[in-house]
């Protein structure tokens, strides 16, 4: 195949305050025609960088290219005027980003945005760019094209605009796209849908693909050759086979390790890299991943390794040789199962018909008011839970997933009474939450907690973590002076923090700490039961194994029962005792984890299942595709909800709401058709 | 939207009626006869005085003088000036023109000036261009009018002989005070679009529309400067309250007519009722003003039209 692109020693600086960063050191990679390139890593690793680079967008965003060149059809798209670099922008390389909600101008039409991309590049008259415009809608999936012209961004779905700028992309025929994290923001099936499409049009467009993603499970899905980064360089690049089949880097070992996959044993502690991403201001000396490589030795600390051949890839690493020689059964990346040290699923929880419940949730409603006209009137209502029942047992984790907009995080929180429910009973411990008094209500609260998603949005930036994590023991008033100090400490150096950053302020700790600082915060006061919305969605690969394992941890040690909420499925499976999957305010099935991942038996749940994409090329899915998106919870679909959806429907689903029936031991589904 | 704006002129009623509630009670308390100032110390007996009270009720209690006039300017009647014995709604009309065009005129100078330095203050960021533009915003903010009216005044008319000095009627008469009312807003209005621009550029989209190959021109002023004028608008209509605030002084300084001179002459002669009428009628005009703002945010953005 022949070279598309050819980028050779990339070195990008930005402009800051104390002078000169560099962001991205020596990258060099190439794309041939037709060929599917990602580039992975977690944040900071300078994917999204060399991705600007090459569009020379990088400018904008206050860096330069250094050094190095960018040859992209006989041109080094480095030494470029701007004004010859707009001309290639956006017809021979175009690009998607990443939050589909912020990409497009909320001000002006769908139509306008794509016709823009036509009439600048294309000698053609106006109609022309609108019927191609039409078309390219309506050939990226988006129904009724002809209506959706005149619309506005925020009147799409996220997926739906997604398309959208995938329209706009792919408007002037480009031999090179660069899609940066294009799925990142939307849910499995919508993800699955639109890494399809961009296969499909891979061809019908004979183009190239960049693919930034920090998802292996997505590089494994899409790629013929994967590229790895870790903080601005090139650590291994191979095929998409070599690279699954076997890793030579042991940062990519050790970011393959972490993944949570649905192929590993579950139940185990999951490996994870010691450490967190170093700063670019404050890179450690000689190899960068070397303070948290189990393999580093003296040299790694002083030399820093080049990217170089070995057995038909490139790796940058000392040891890749010793390494590779060792690992030859390809054993080594594949989690071990647990060794001993934690088989908490078989603690009593499953089998034991005496097990207590904690939470009994019944009937649990919580509708939102549309309130419309002069006079503010309620014209209808968003059903965002509707009519949930379930149980969840000491000691368990009771794993609650869907997509977003099912109602998972209102459930969550209206259990906690953080919001007022409907209708419908919630106890806990027996007794009647939404019955109790302001005192009451108190002392049920130190009882039970809730971890949020955003680890930046959640801690006042103006408090020190001290006081944060103390307030809960001062509002309870249970702990004064020296004593208190002495519990903070303690709970810092419970979720893996050091006692003496004690007088530290948030913006001073990496999103993981963050996390860990509000896990300490919601076990301060000794709780039962912990709600975790979304806990670990925000954080990477590497850091997010750290922080299930020390929920796990915590766990066994304080006996505590979790809710863990998530819409990643593989992270659910690996935590969940039992799992509740949602759609659309109601539950449609409610298993024990291995049951549910070896016998989905609801329609919607098989389909979940088999959207998530598999960090393993081998197996590329023959799934079962979810046509559409979810409907509008304020105007559900009679019957079943997700009959509108669902391959199997037949009439019956149209007028009967199914029950959720016992199918199995402990397997709940509500279907009509559910063996 | 038709409840929406029925909503807004509803609510106007009571910002209206306290209004005028404010003025009547505040009129009274200044110290001072009307009587005696009209009659403007020609000497005139008891009965004189009481007569010309009685015609222009001023010999009823507080209580029922302020009904009366609540009744009346319900009914779209402000009475009749003390001074002129005319209808105040005649003289009001006769001035408004000449005040609307100074306002309209600074109007267009704040946001086009505004607008344009705005966003090349923001494009160049921290450069010299920003630096200086900076500057000249803040001198906008900091000179009162009456100063910088007079500035204008020596050096456009005085000493360059461009413009004429004073007075009123016509274009040439217009630009002096228009550009000195018209510097404060746009001193304000600079600082308001470059903020505004500054956290529009750093949007996702606006990559994307680089990334589509649009010029610069077009991505600042086509698509930034749109996204930019959803905040800055607001400020426009809070503006046009403070240049019809300032054109009291302008018309003073440049000795033009206008709603601005009329009200300072009748305050001056305790002239109840031009007074009242003239407050009342500038209040009617900027809550008229901030509801066509309001209604503009809808033309620029659609995410308040769909809304509504």
């Amino acid at each position: 195949m022949e070279e598309l692109l050819d980028v050779r020693d990339l070195t990008v600086d930005f402009m800051t305050k104390t002078g000169l960063l560099t962001a991205i050191n020596e990258v060099s990679f190439h794309i041939k025609k037709g060929e599917i390139v990602c580039l992975v890593g977690e944040s900071g690793s300078g994917k999204t960088i060399t991705s600007l680079s090459i569009m020379r967008l990088i400018e904008h965003a206050n860096g330069q290219i250094a050094d190095g060149t960018i040859r992209f059809a006989q041109q080094d798209i480095a030494q470029m005027q701007q004004e010859e670099i707009r001309k290639i922008r956006g017809k021979k390389i175009a690009m998607i980003f990443q939050e589909p909600m912020t990409a497009l101008d909320p001000v002006f039409t769908i139509g306008f945005q794509i016709m823009e991309v036509i009439l600048r590049h294309e000698p053609v008259s106006k109609e022309d760019a609108w019927k191609r415009a039409v078309y390219l809608l309506q050939r990226v999936g988006i129904p009724e094209p002809k209506i959706r012209m005149n619309q506005y961004p925020h009147e799409l779905s996220g997926g739906m605009r997604q398309r959208a700028m995938i329209a706009i992309a792919l408007a002037c025929n480009p031999e090179l796209l660069i899609a940066d994290e294009p799925t990142t923001a939307l849910d499995v099936t919508i993800q699955s849908q639109i890494l399809d499409l961009l296969r499909e049009l891979k061809d019908e467009f004979q183009m190239s693909i960049l693919l930034i993603t920090h998802d292996l499970g997505v590089a494994a899905e899409m790629a013929d050759r994967i590229i790895v980064m870790y903080t601005g360089r090139v650590v291994e690049q191979a095929t998409v086979h070599q690279l699954f089949e076997q890793p030579y880097h042991p940062y990519t070992q050790g970011l393959l390790q972490s993944i949570p996959s649905i192929d590993v044993e579950r139940g185990g502690r999951l490996h994870s890299i010691k450490g967190t991403i170093p700063s670019l201001t404050n890179l450690p000396s000689g190899c960068r991943f070397q303070p948290r490589c189990p393999h580093a030795t003296l040299h790694c600390e002083s030399h820093e390794p080049m990217l170089a051949e070995l057995d038909g890839r490139q790796v940058a690493c000392w040891h890749a040789k010793e390494i590779a020689e060792r690992d030859k059964d390809g054993l080594l990346f594949q989690a071990k199962p647990a060794s001993g040290e934690k088989q908490r699923a078989e603690a009593g929880t499953q089998e034991d018909p005496n097990r207590k419940v904690l939470i009994d949730v019944q009937d649990l409603k919580k509708y939102f008011p549309i309130k419309k006209g002069i006079l503010n009137r309620v014209t209808g209502q968003i059903k965002a839970v509707d009519g949930v029942t379930f149980q969840i047992f000491q000691g368990e984790t009771f794993g609650l997933v869907g997509e977003s907009g099912c109602g998972k995080t209102t459930l969550g929180r209206t259990l906690l009474r953080l919001q007022q429910a409907t209708s419908g009973r919630v106890l806990f411990e027996d007794r009647d939450l939404f019955q109790m008094n302001g005192k009451e209500m108190r002392e049920a609260r130190r009882e039970m907690q809730i971890i949020f998603q955003d680890p930046y949005g959640s801690l006042n930036p103006r408090w020190t973590i001290g006081d944060i994590i103390e307030e809960p023991l001062r509002a309870h008033g249970s702990l004064q002076g020296q004593d208190l100090k002495y519990r903070v400490q303690e709970l810092l150096e419970w979720v893996g923090l050091d006692p003496a950053w004690y007088k530290r302020y948030p913006h001073e700790f990496s999103g993981g700490q963050r996390q860990r600082i509000g896990i300490a915060r919601a076990i301060a006061l000794q709780p039962k039961f912990i709600v975790g919305d979304e806990a670990v969605s925000a954080l990477d690969v590497s850091v997010q194994s750290q922080v299930i394992n020390l929920l796990c941890d915590l766990q066994s040690k304080l006996g505590l029962t979790y809710l863990f909420i998530a819409h990643g499925l593989d992270v659910v499976r690996h935590i969940s005792d039992r799992i509740g999957v949602m759609y659309l305010g109601k539950l449609v099935e409610v298993a024990p984890t291995d049951e549910l991942f070896t016998h989905p038996t609801h329609p919607y749940t098989k389909a979940l299942l088999s959207a998530i994409p598999v960090p393993n090329p081998e197996r590329r899915r023959s799934s079962i595709k979810l046509e559409g998106e979810i409907p509008s919870p304020a105007n559900p679909p009679s019957g079943c909800r997700f009959r509108t959806r669902c391959p199997a429907a037949t009439e019956r689903c149209k007028s009967e709401i199914p029950e959720l029936k016992e199918v199995g031991k402990g397997h709940w589904v509500s279907c009509h058709f559910a063996m | 939207m038709i409840g929406f704006l029925v909503r807004r002129i509803l609510a106007a009623i009571p910002v209206l009626f306290g209004v005028a509630t404010l003025v009547f009670f505040i009129l009274r308390l200044l110290p001072g006869d009307p009587i005696a100032l009209m009659l403007a110390g020609a000497p005139a007996d008891e009965e004189t005085m009481n007569n010309l009270r009685q015609q222009f009720g001023l010999d009823q209690p507080l209580i029922m003088q302020y009904f009366t006039f609540l009744g009346h300017i319900a009914t779209g009647n402000f009475g009749q000036s003390f001074v002129r014995s005319e209808p105040v709604m005649g003289m009001i009309g006769e001035q408004f023109v000449s005040t609307l065009m100074l306002t309209l005129a600074s109007t267009l100078i704040a946001v086009v000036l505004g607008a344009v330095l705005g966003v090349i203050s923001a494009i160049h960021r921290n450069g010299w261009a920003d630096f200086v533009i900076r500057i000249i915003s803040l001198l906008g903010i900091s000179m009162p009018t009456f100063w910088s009216g007079i500035l204008l005044i020596l050096i456009f008319s005085v000493h360059l002989n461009w413009f004429p000095a004073t007075g009123s009627g016509g274009f040439s008469r217009l630009v002096l005070p228009a550009c000195a009312l018209g510097l404060v807003g746009a001193g304000f209005i600079v600082r308001m679009v470059r903020n505004s621009m500054l956290e529009v550029i750093n949007e996702q989209f606006i990559m994307t529309l680089r990334s589509k190959g649009l010029s610069e021109r077009i991505v600042m002023y086509q698509h930034a400067l749109r996204n930019a004028l959803i905040p800055a608008v607001t400020m426009v209509g809070v503006q046009i309250g403070e240049l019809l605030a300032g054109a009291v002084i302008i018309e003073t300084v440049f000795a033009r007519q206008g709603l601005g001179r009329l009200i300072v002459d009748a305050i001056m002669n305790k002239d109840f009722p031009t007074v009242e009428g003239a407050v009342l009628f500038t209040a009617i005009v900027y809550v008229v003003v901030n509801i066509l703002v309001d209604v503009s945010y809808s033309v620029i953005d659609p995410r308040v039209r769909t809304s509504n």
